[in-house]
């Protein structure tokens, strides 16, 4: 999101406790998430594409909805349906008016194209509803085809590759694929929240949510850039009509924007500039300008993150919707594992619900020892953490490095509770928050250069054994 | 019981805080004193030369308007000018400053390594005060603003680009900075007009926090690309591939707006090269006629090179020998000290070695005309 686009939506937050009188506000939400779901999404080379992705996110949403309806479908779902329906084709429809083409980072393609679309999608939903509503089989191959996408997106030879072949479809030159051409906005989000959902209908656990708060729940926009990744049980009851934006309200959601705007726009940006990146690890050849700049680079990619969450909460506030905390000073913890419970903290307890725990209980039922257990369980979790981001050998490094360390800290922490040391505790806390500080900055090494090669220099440098 | 956000006082609240701000912003003007304000000399070492930067990102270095800003960042502002320090500054154009080379390459780095002391004992210390735009009314607002670092002589180097008087404001640097430089006019009768429609004129609007935006960015953007000009040495980028200057010329005679056989001397700014001279005042400057590509390409019989046709720089140079003789300036034509091959992307940015050879002669004329020699 950019200053202008969060601003925007901040006036919006205070105008819309107005409209409340005549707009319902979980209609309101709606709309307005359905068109940020266009207008936020980046532009790309590929010919229509920052249309069709929103619209493919938007299809998906509607797809699993239907696969996991534990009811028929109502007047309201009805509403909502022929509501998604209007708002697609009338961002297709903007490519006439010239102050509503904005709605779109690129002239949005004609109505025929919109509306194949949605015809396409719109039959999928209703045969997803009427042959595999809540059918294990139809509910695993929605995990398998969300799995299947983030793959296709996240590895850079299949993006090249889908990028190709989507710039043929369009008439355009396949040679000219990027990898930078499948920008799909939030989708590692949206994806996420959607096999939440799956996993939670498969279980048995889901309530009863209608089309209208599904998709908003889905592409709500604070949360659409950057997360958290809510849980769909949390998330919908909060659209109950009977919010009213006080003046306490106003004031905790203006302080929430404040401290993100500052944390991403001024902290993250600024530090941006002497941050570590894969061309001044070469250029830098002291052990002590590279740990500064590898600090810059920890507390840049704190703050922006930190940031857009602290962004997505406070505008949430404005609109009633409170999102949960994804960052909770974990720079100041004595422990990797407790800097796991304040760092990405929805993504973490996404993977402790959904990979972890039934992991780690399969592997238990297998009698497996315990320390095998924890191992495979935190090297295999992490490393999925770190694929998530994408799927490269950094990542994958980087999620390892820290399932390692999870795993040294579980145990460390299981000797030292047998044979506890002779030290202070606020010494020994202190020891603890130095070394997991050290871990996580060294981690980063990996996070931020795609290089084997560069991470090895930087590492050397840092070592004071490099050039 | 909670009571209904206002949004419409909300909004007029933040509008008259921010209205309110910028008035102080304006009325105040802390501009100035925010320049003076940096890093450099301090946290951070100051930068080898004036900060310029075409792709900043890579640089490392921009360029920015603030003259204070931009002294505060050099080394020189950090640097007392010591008992023993023949202190030299260096001031011109790109080929000056160093375009496409990197610090140790560039002329003010060549001439520190020669190691150069005074008659009376004192080290030479060379320090670079070029900046790449072509203009002497620019050199002149340079020169002013570093006559306050007591220099003991200072070096020149010109080329014929820097003089017609069509040029003088075309500088960014003196467009921005247009109170200095209406009264260097003023002061010494420069025949430019300070009401120049080029001169860049803040008004109240531009004043304020939201209309010196840009200013204040730069400001900070210049304190935070120190960090890594501190950490690796890099103040330029220099591209794996640079396209040369042109050998094969076009056949054309004319020389900007003007056409052979006259060069006008009314239309070249002599008169900011003596007011330069002028500004000086006791301290000696050292003029020089820069190195230039000469090509023996297609219509080389009609062009030295894509700067030059032959008639309006061989007009140039005369004239410039001639008033240099006239005035008794300190004046060295070094136009072919350089060997053809050492030009990089136009005809007077050199190679380092290129660099190196013009070193030696400027050296050379340092010890004629100014008792410096090689210790």
């Amino acid at each position: 999101m950019t200053l202008t686009q969060i601003l925007i939506f901040a006036g919006l937050g205070l105008l819309a406790g107005r409209l409340y009188r005549w707009l319902d506000r979980a209609w309101l939400l709606f709309a307005a998430s359905v068109l940020a779901a266009f207008w936020l999404q980046p532009a790309s080379f590929v010919r229509n594409l920052p249309y069709l992705l929103p619209l493919a996110s938007l299809g998906l949403a509607a797809l699993v909805w239907a696969l996991t309806l534990p009811r028929r479908w109502n007047r309201q779902d009805a509403w909502a349906a022929g509501g998604l329906t209007a708002l697609v084709l009338l961002v297709s429809a903007s490519r006439f008016v010239e102050p509503l083409s904005a709605l779109s980072p690129a002239r949005p393609p004609g109505l025929e194209l919109a509306a194949g679309g949605l015809a396409l999608l719109a039959a999928a939903a209703v045969l997803a509803y009427r042959l595999g509503r809540g059918q294990a089989a139809w509910l695993n191959s929605g995990v398998l085809l969300l799995i299947g996408l983030l793959v296709a997106l996240k590895s850079p030879p299949l993006a090249q590759a889908t990028s190709a072949w989507l710039r043929g479809l369009g008439g355009q030159d396949p040679a000219l694929a990027s990898t930078l051409d499948l920008g799909w906005l939030g989708f590692s989000y949206i994806a996420f929240r959607l096999i939440h959902v799956l996993r939670d209908r498969l279980a048995g656990r889901l309530g009863e949510v209608g089309l209208r708060d599904f998709i908003t729940y889905i592409v709500f926009f604070p949360a659409l850039t950057a997360g958290p990744i809510e849980r769909v049980e949390r998330f919908v009851p909060q659209l109950q009509p009977g919010f009213v934006l006080d003046s306490a309200g106003l004031l905790a959601a203006g302080r929430r924007l404040l401290s993100g705007l500052v944390m991403k726009f001024v902290l993250a940006d600024g530090l941006a500039f002497f941050a570590l990146n894969p061309v001044n690890a070469w250029q830098v050849s002291q052990p002590l300008w590279m740990w500064l700049l590898l600090s810059a680079y920890a507390l840049r990619i704190f703050f922006d993150f930190a940031g857009y969450t602290s962004i997505a909460i406070g505008l949430g506030q404005l609109f009633g919707v409170t999102l949960p905390e994804n960052f909770t000073q974990p720079y100041r913890k004595p422990n990797l594992t407790q800097f796991w419970n304040s760092w990405h903290i929805t993504l973490a307890q996404w993977f402790r619900a959904y990979f972890f725990n039934p992991f780690t209980r399969w592997l238990r039922g297998r009698g497996a020892p315990v320390w095998l257990v924890v191992l495979l369980g935190q090297l295999s979790t992490m490393g999925l953490i770190g694929l998530w981001h994408g799927i490269t050998w950094n990542f994958l490094a980087w999620g390892l490095w820290h399932g390692l360390g999870l795993f040294a800290h579980n145990q460390w922490a299981q000797f030292a509770k047998a044979r506890p040391l002779p030290l202070e505790p606020r010494l020994a806390s202190g020891l603890g928050w130095l070394a997991t500080l050290v871990f996580v900055a060294l981690g980063w090494v990996w996070f931020a250069l795609p290089q084997p090669a560069d991470a090895a220099h930087v590492f050397g440098v840092l070592a004071g054994v490099g050039r | 019981m909670s009571t209904p956000a206002s949004p419409l006082r909300i909004v007029l609240k933040a509008a008259l805080l921010f209205v309110l701000v910028n008035l102080l912003f304006a009325a105040f003007d802390p501009m100035p004193a925010l320049g003076k304000l940096s890093l450099y000399n301090g946290l951070l070492p100051g930068r080898e030369r004036l900060p310029y930067g075409d792709d900043p990102g890579r640089a490392y270095n921009l360029s920015l308007y603030s003259l204070k800003a931009m002294f505060a960042s050099h080394q020189l502002h950090g640097t007392p000018k010591a008992a023993n320090e023949y202190r030299v500054l260096l001031i011109g154009d790109s080929s000056v400053w160093g375009y496409l080379l990197e610090n140790k390459d560039t002329l003010t780095s060549a001439l520190n390594a020669a190691g150069l002391q005074a008659a009376d004992g004192r080290r030479a210390v060379f320090y670079n005060l070029g900046h790449p735009t072509i203009s002497l009314s620019k050199d002149l607002l340079i020169l002013d603003y570093a006559m306050h670092y007591q220099p003991d002589l200072v070096i020149w180097p010109l080329t014929l680009e820097a003089f017609p008087l069509s040029k003088q404001v075309s500088s960014p640097l003196l467009q921005h900075n247009p109170q200095r430089a209406g009264a260097l006019i003023l002061n010494y009768d420069l025949p430019l007009d300070p009401a120049d429609s080029a001169f860049v004129r803040q008004d109240a609007w531009g004043a304020s926090l939201l209309g010196q935006r840009r200013n204040l960015a730069d400001l900070l953007r210049l304190q935070l690309y120190g960090v890594l000009w501190a950490a690796t040495g890099v103040d330029v980028h220099i591209p794996e591939q640079v396209e040369r200057h042109a050998i094969d010329l076009e056949a054309d005679e004319r020389y900007g707006e003007f056409l052979p056989p006259e060069l006008p001397e009314t239309a070249l700014a002599l008169d900011v090269l003596a007011a330069g001279i002028q500004r000086a005042g006791e301290t000696p400057v050292l003029l020089i006629n820069e190195p230039m590509f000469v090509s023996r390409g297609a219509n080389s019989d009609i062009r030295y090179n894509s700067f030059y046709p032959r008639w309006a720089y061989d007009q140039y140079r005369q004239w410039l020998q001639a008033e240099a003789e006239r005035q008794a300036w300190h004046y060295a034509d070094l136009w072919q000290a350089v060997d053809n091959d050492q030009f990089t992307n136009t005809p007077i940015h050199l190679t380092p070695a290129g660099t190196q050879q013009l070193a030696q002669q400027i050296a050379t004329a340092l010890a004629e005309l100014f008792d410096l020699e090689k210790k």
